[in-house]
Parts: structure tokens; C-alpha cells; sequence
């Protein structure tokens, strides 16, 4: 308990992973807070990657965080440029407004 | 020791209540605070295990460029204020909650399942890429492999970056109707012929012009 192991980190990335999910799941108002569940997500597979990193002693999981946090700001760029335009359009972006497909 | 411990405790306990709030606010630019409150202090944790220019590239990509970028664009569309409570739902009556929510932990328990029944391979530890040195700076170790053996992907990434920048401007770009502009390759290209016009007047007529 007292001494913090690889678990901790992983059930605090776990944790958080499902703290996103659950904001997918839920959320039926904002697809602005879609896209920070799907940040939250990328952030606890970045804490995973990084503690399996220091617990082996291997860099390279360091480097592949280094790469997700750069697909993820894109992600978050052309995600909020879409719901610009969306909104821009159809005047809300309420997710249960969002029919257009019929889904 | 007992340090660590603590303020690991401290700042994961933070990370998951802000991370909780993230998706229960009601207004929207709180929770824009509350996933900044959540990356700095995972990167809080980042720095204290060692992975110190993580946590500062993450302080620099994800409080100073992405929350800022969400919070520019909550502000601008003005969909702060959310009416109503933010689980309801005008057409299923809220059953998705409770589905949602089983679903949800059955994914966590699938996790914890995976994160408690696991071990090492026992050849993984002799196939380790690039090691860490404690005599050398974590920055610098970074350093010395991202520009050597993983500079394809550094590369890529940069190409990533510049589709994802030119993306979002031509996505968001409109025309507008009725704004004058300079055309510098119209200026640039006059010729003499098109800008004088050399007549020849006859004598007590004078000259039509725009003929």
C-alpha cells in the first residue's frame, strides 16, 4: 500500500480510462465534452505507456508517448474545426440534435 | 519513500475527481478547467516518476495549446451554459444511463482483471530497446534516440501535424460575399498596353473616353 508499484499507476490509468468511457456513454448535450473524453482516454494509455516505461527501464515507451500526444493535438484540432463547421451550419451541436444520419 | 507514496495519492486523487468532473459539469468551460486541473496533475505524477520532459511537454501541448484551444472554441460557439440536467435525453427517457454505466464497468473490471493477473515475460526484460541511464538527463536521452533511431516517426509525425493545420483551415475557411481584396498577381501582371492608350486627337474634338 505504502509503496507505489507498477499496479498503482495501471488502476489509476484504468480508472481514468473508464472516467472517459463513462463521458461517451453518458453525455447527450455537448460533443465538446465527447472530444475531452476521448482526450482523457488518450491520457491514461499515455500514463500506461509511461509507467511500464519506467518500471523496465525501456525509453522507447517514453517515445511513443511523445507520438500519441502529437496525434492528439491534431485529433483535437480537426475534431473542433468539425464541430465549427457543424455548427456553423445547423446552428447547435447538441449530441441528440445530431441526426443528420439517421443513426 | 512515505513521500512519494503520499503525494501519489495526492495527485491521483485530484486527476480522478477532476477527470469525474470533466463529464459531469454542467457548463461546459468548467469542464475545460477541471481536464487542465487533470493533465496538470498527471504530469505532476509524470515529473515525480521520472519522466520529467513528458510532464513539461505535456504541460506545454495540452494546458498551454489543446485546453486552450477547447476553451476558444466553447467561448466562440457560446454553448456554455447547458439547459437542463446534462444526462437527460429527449428521446430515450435517460435508459441509456444505466446501460451505459453497466457497460462501463464491466470494461473497468475487465482492466482491473488484466492489471492483477499479469506477469512479465521472463526473456522481455533482456529484449529492452533503449535503456535508461541514471547518469544521464531524461531530456537528453530522448534527445539522443527521437533524432537518431526514431527519426522516421519524428518525421511522420511532423507530417501529421502540418495535414492536421492545413485541415483545419480549409474545413473552417469560408468565402465571403462582398469583401474587396487586393489581387497582386492582377497588379503585379499589368502591362503598359492595358494602362496607357495612346490616341491620336484630332483638332477641335476633344476625346470620348470609355468609348
Amino acid at each position: 500500500m505504502l509503496s507505489i508499484g507498477l499496479g498503482h499507476y495501471l488502476t489509476l490509468a484504468a480508472i481514468i480510462f473508464t472516467i472517459g468511457i463513462v463521458g461517451i456513454f453518458l453525455n447527450r448535450k455537448n460533443v465538446i465534452v465527447i472530444l475531452m473524453s476521448i482526450e482523457l482516454i488518450l491520457l491514461a494509455v499515455n500514463i500506461n505507456l509511461v509507467a511500464f516505461s519506467i518500471f523496465i527501464n525501456d525509453l522507447s515507451g517514453q517515445i511513443f508517448t511523445l507520438f500519441i500526444l502529437t496525434v492528439a493535438a491534431a485529433e483535437a484540432a480537426i475534431g473542433l474545426a468539425i464541430i465549427v463547421v457543424y455548427f456553423r451550419n445547423s446552428d447547435t451541436i447538441r449530441v441528440e440534435e445530431i441526426k443528420n444520419l439517421k443513426g | 519513500m512515505i513521500a512519494h507514496s503520499v503525494f501519489f495519492y495526492i495527485f491521483s486523487l485530484i486527476a480522478i475527481i477532476s477527470a469525474v468532473m470533466v463529464t459531469v459539469s454542467k457548463n461546459t468551460v468548467h469542464s475545460v478547467f477541471f481536464l487542465i486541473l487533470d493533465f496538470i496533475s498527471i504530469s505532476c505524477l509524470f515529473i515525480m516518476i521520472g519522466a520529467e520532459f513528458l510532464g513539461m511537454i505535456m504541460l506545454i501541448v495540452y494546458v498551454g495549446a489543446v485546453a486552450v484551444l477547447f476553451l476558444f472554441v466553447v467561448m466562440m460557439l457560446n454553448v456554455a451554459e447547458q439547459k437542463g440536467q446534462w444526462f437527460s435525453s429527449r428521446w430515450d427517457g435517460g435508459t441509456h444511463i444505466p446501460i451505459g454505466l453497466l457497460v462501463s464497468l464491466i470494461i473497468f473490471f475487465e482492466l482491473i482483471i488484466v492489471i492483477g493477473g499479469w506477469k512479465y515475460k521472463p526473456d522481455l526484460l533482456n529484449s529492452i530497446s533503449v535503456n535508461i541511464s541514471s547518469d544521464v538527463t531524461n531530456t537528453r536521452s530522448i534527445g539522443n534516440v527521437l533524432y537518431t533511431d526514431y527519426i522516421l516517426l519524428f518525421q511522420i509525425s511532423g507530417m501529421i501535424l502540418l495535414v492536421a493545420m492545413i485541415g483545419a483551415i480549409v474545413l473552417t475557411y469560408r468565402e465571403r460575399a462582398g469583401v474587396k481584396r487586393q489581387s497582386y498577381v492582377k497588379q503585379i501582371s499589368r502591362e503598359r498596353d492595358e494602362g496607357v492608350d495612346l490616341v491620336d486627337v484630332e483638332k477641335n474634338k476633344g476625346v470620348k473616353i470609355d468609348a
